[in-house]
């Protein structure tokens, strides 16, 4: 069996992609960089006590009061961890991915709904990569963006972006067809169909999938410790490096009360959207 | 208004093998073996003319709902033509179609397809709305439609809140409110209850009659068909079996297959004095040879004949009357050779109000029309036999072995 050299052509590849798109790969990076620490400084200009009233507030929002008594326990208790910063750290480069995420998911799997053969090209592509081990997404993002933030927040929206797909298609496809036929009848265009019809009766599967985009999101961003991401992920790596058990268990801590809180409000705007 | 020519719909991969096998007259069974195509619609060929309301009628897999979709494009024909208004629509662009199908051809669904997000109203006004008219129009026409289908005051309400049948009074009200002057039907009474399915037949006979749109109404069920249609398609596998009337379809069924098809479909409540009667044997005036009218009637062999005067029926003559008179020397047919008091009714009456009329006397019903002139008369025997679900053979005038679809052009 000769050695077919996969790997080297992959690496050819990104050497050959990071000369001649540095320009582009500067304005990413800026842009990212930008739009994170924006997003961190508004979570962390009000102090932690009414930062984390106004989640609960967004839990009670959308949720019940239980949701919302937990929550602002809960991130108290982070408080007290000293682990706040790092928590809004982590939230923000969450969100930041998952938003990333959805703009490139969300339109894929409306064309994927729309064409036959988008669908079938982009699905092993999507096997593919939910196949892959979560490390291996940083790789080339540290190649292409060095240590840090900007590596960590695009590892991390590439490797939520599947969901994003899967699940805008699934709900669309799944539409009555005698309702997209109704809208067809009475002569509307297919993107209004899409925009007034499909989305709409399509949301409660694809707010599944922002569910989804998000949950992968938030264990991504612990990996992205590995590559010098501040926040929770930084935080276990240390402690798992120092055998502190103590800061590894709050660090988790952190992790799962972010996790929970984030799967409750997100998969509570699907149902509420009935 | 609508005019169909040569359809065929052949769904799958190949179906440029199989429209050629289909040529070579192929079956349907054949043609899906060999090519894994299904022939949906095969040659169909009709002319609908406007205001009519026209009744597609099949089993499942017949084709009937691919040939609906095949008049507004929803489904592109394989092969064949379609015109609206003479518009041959295959010719049309993505944007002149839309059109036509907003402005030209709605359209109600089996299972309603009215839109869960949007209220009554908001799915009411669904064809206006992508029309874009003014705010204050679109209003006027959805209340006006509301209203129409017996929902006035709905319009606020939810889909979720309403029942099946109420649902489709929105259907009903939404093909409405684009003044589309085509309603193309697609099983809308389907699923519905059978005490609902009647209101709602009821309502589309009643907006037809005042609102005179030509209606395409796509239906399995023959009673349906026959209680609503003005004429009826009947296919079977893709194709055109017979189109006629429903009284035509009963009286002179194209084949066994129809023949079998109606075994089951209450004639009582379909044919009427029209479809039975006969021209009489014998017809006499007033004041002719009395000797001579009784020579008519026994070598006809009838025992009554009906009398006229001045193209009017005025009374009944029979052997048992005239017989004596004769032989008693009367030689004119005058009044007291006339008995006056006979049954008469009009050629729609169904054969179920006929049955007791027939019974009352012992001579053949007159059919008359409105000034009393005599157009045929119905024996107690011709109705027993079409209760009897036979057609009495001979008597009727089939007109082929089918009818010709294209006799009436839009």
């Amino acid at each position: 069996m000769p050695r077919i050299k996969i790997g080297a052509y992959v690496e050819d590849f990104v050497n050959w992609s990071y000369q001649e798109l540095g320009a582009i790969l500067d304005a990413i990076s800026d842009a990212v960089t930008m739009f994170v620490s924006g997003v961190e400084w508004l979570l962390l200009a009000p102090p932690a006590i009414v930062m984390a009233a106004i989640l609960a507030a967004v839990a009670l929002l959308v949720r019940r009061k239980g949701v919302a008594v937990f929550t602002l326990l809960a991130f108290l208790l982070v408080d007290s961890f000293g682990l706040w910063v790092a928590t809004m750290e982590t939230l923000a480069v969450v969100l930041v991915s998952t938003v990333i995420a959805i703009g490139l998911g969300m339109p894929l799997g409306v064309w994927s709904s729309r064409s036959k053969t988008v669908s079938v090209t982009v699905r092993p592509l999507l096997d593919f990569m939910q196949t892959l081990p979560a490390y291996v997404y940083l790789i080339p993002a540290v190649f292409f963006f060095g240590v840090g933030l900007v590596p960590a927040v695009i590892a991390t929206a590439v490797f939520a972006i599947p969901p994003a797909v899967r699940l805008t298609e699934l709900g669309i496809r799944q539409v009555d067809t005698e309702m997209v036929e109704a809208a067809n009848a009475f002569g509307a265009h297919p993107w209004q169909i899409m925009r007034e019809v499909q989305l709409p009766l399509a949301l409660p599967t694809v707010m599944a999938g922002v569910n989804q985009v998000i949950m992968l999101a938030l264990s991504m961003v612990v990996i992205a410790g590995l590559v010098g991401a501040a926040g929770l992920g930084g935080v276990v790596v240390s402690a798992v490096t120092q055998l502190d058990i103590a800061g590894g268990f709050e660090g988790g801590l952190a992790v799962v009360i972010l996790a929970i809180f984030l799967d409750r409000v997100t998969a509570a705007l699907g149902e509420s959207n009935r | 208004m609508i005019k169909a020519e040569h359809l065929f719909k052949v769904f799958g991969a190949r179906s440029d093998r199989a429209m050629a096998l289909l040529e070579e007259g192929h079956s349907k069974q054949e043609i899906l073996a060999q090519t894994q195509c299904t022939v949906a619609v095969r040659g169909v060929s009709f002319a609908i003319s406007p205001g009519e309301l026209f009744v597609i009628m099949g089993l499942s897999g017949s084709g009937k709902s691919t040939v609906i979709r095949l008049l507004n494009r929803l489904i592109e024909p394989t092969s064949g033509t379609v015109r609206v208004q003479g518009r041959d629509i295959g010719k049309l662009t993505d944007q002149e179609l839309r059109e036509l199908r907003n402005q030209k051809l709605s359209m109600v669904f089996q299972h309603f397809a009215i839109f869960p997000h949007r209220t009554v109203r908001e799915n009411v006004g669904y064809g206006l709305h992508v029309r874009s008219v003014q705010e204050s129009v679109l209003e006027e026409r959805t209340e006006w439609a509301l209203d129409s289908v017996g929902l006035g005051g709905w319009g606020e309400a939810r889909p979720s809140e309403l029942s099946g049948g109420m649902k489709q009074r929105v259907g009903l009200a939404r093909a409405l409110a684009t003044d589309a002057e085509v309603m193309l039907m697609d099983e809308p009474f389907s699923a519905l209850d059978p005490l609902i399915r009647r209101d709602m037949q009821d309502l589309l006979i009643r907006l037809h009659r005042d609102l005179g749109r030509t209606i395409v109404f796509v239906t399995h069920d023959l009673n349906e068909a026959m209680r609503i249609g003005e004429r009826i398609m009947l296919m079977k596998d893709g194709e055109l079996v017979q189109l006629g009337t429903g009284a035509e379809i009963l009286s002179c069924p194209a084949d066994d297959y129809v023949s079998n098809f109606i075994a089951d479909v209450d004639r009582a409540r379909v044919l009427v004095a029209r479809d039975l009667m006969l021209m009489p044997p014998a017809i006499a005036r007033v004041h002719d040879d009395a000797g001579e009218v009784l020579e008519r009637l026994e070598s006809s062999g009838a025992d009554a004949s009906y009398v006229l005067e001045q193209g009017r029926v005025v009374g009944v003559t029979s052997r048992k009357l005239l017989d004596p008179a004769v032989r008693a020397g009367a030689t004119k047919l005058d009044y007291d050779l006339i008995n006056t008091e006979f049954r008469a009714t009009g050629p729609d009456t169904l054969l179920i109000a006929l049955c007791p009329l027939v019974n009352a006397q012992r001579y053949p019903l007159a059919i008359v029309d409105g000034e009393r002139r005599l157009l045929g008369t119905v024996s107690s025997e011709a109705v027993l036999e079409a209760i009897a679900n036979r057609a009495s053979e001979g008597e009727h005038v089939c007109p082929g072995s089918r009818s010709e679809p294209m006799s009436r052009t839009s």
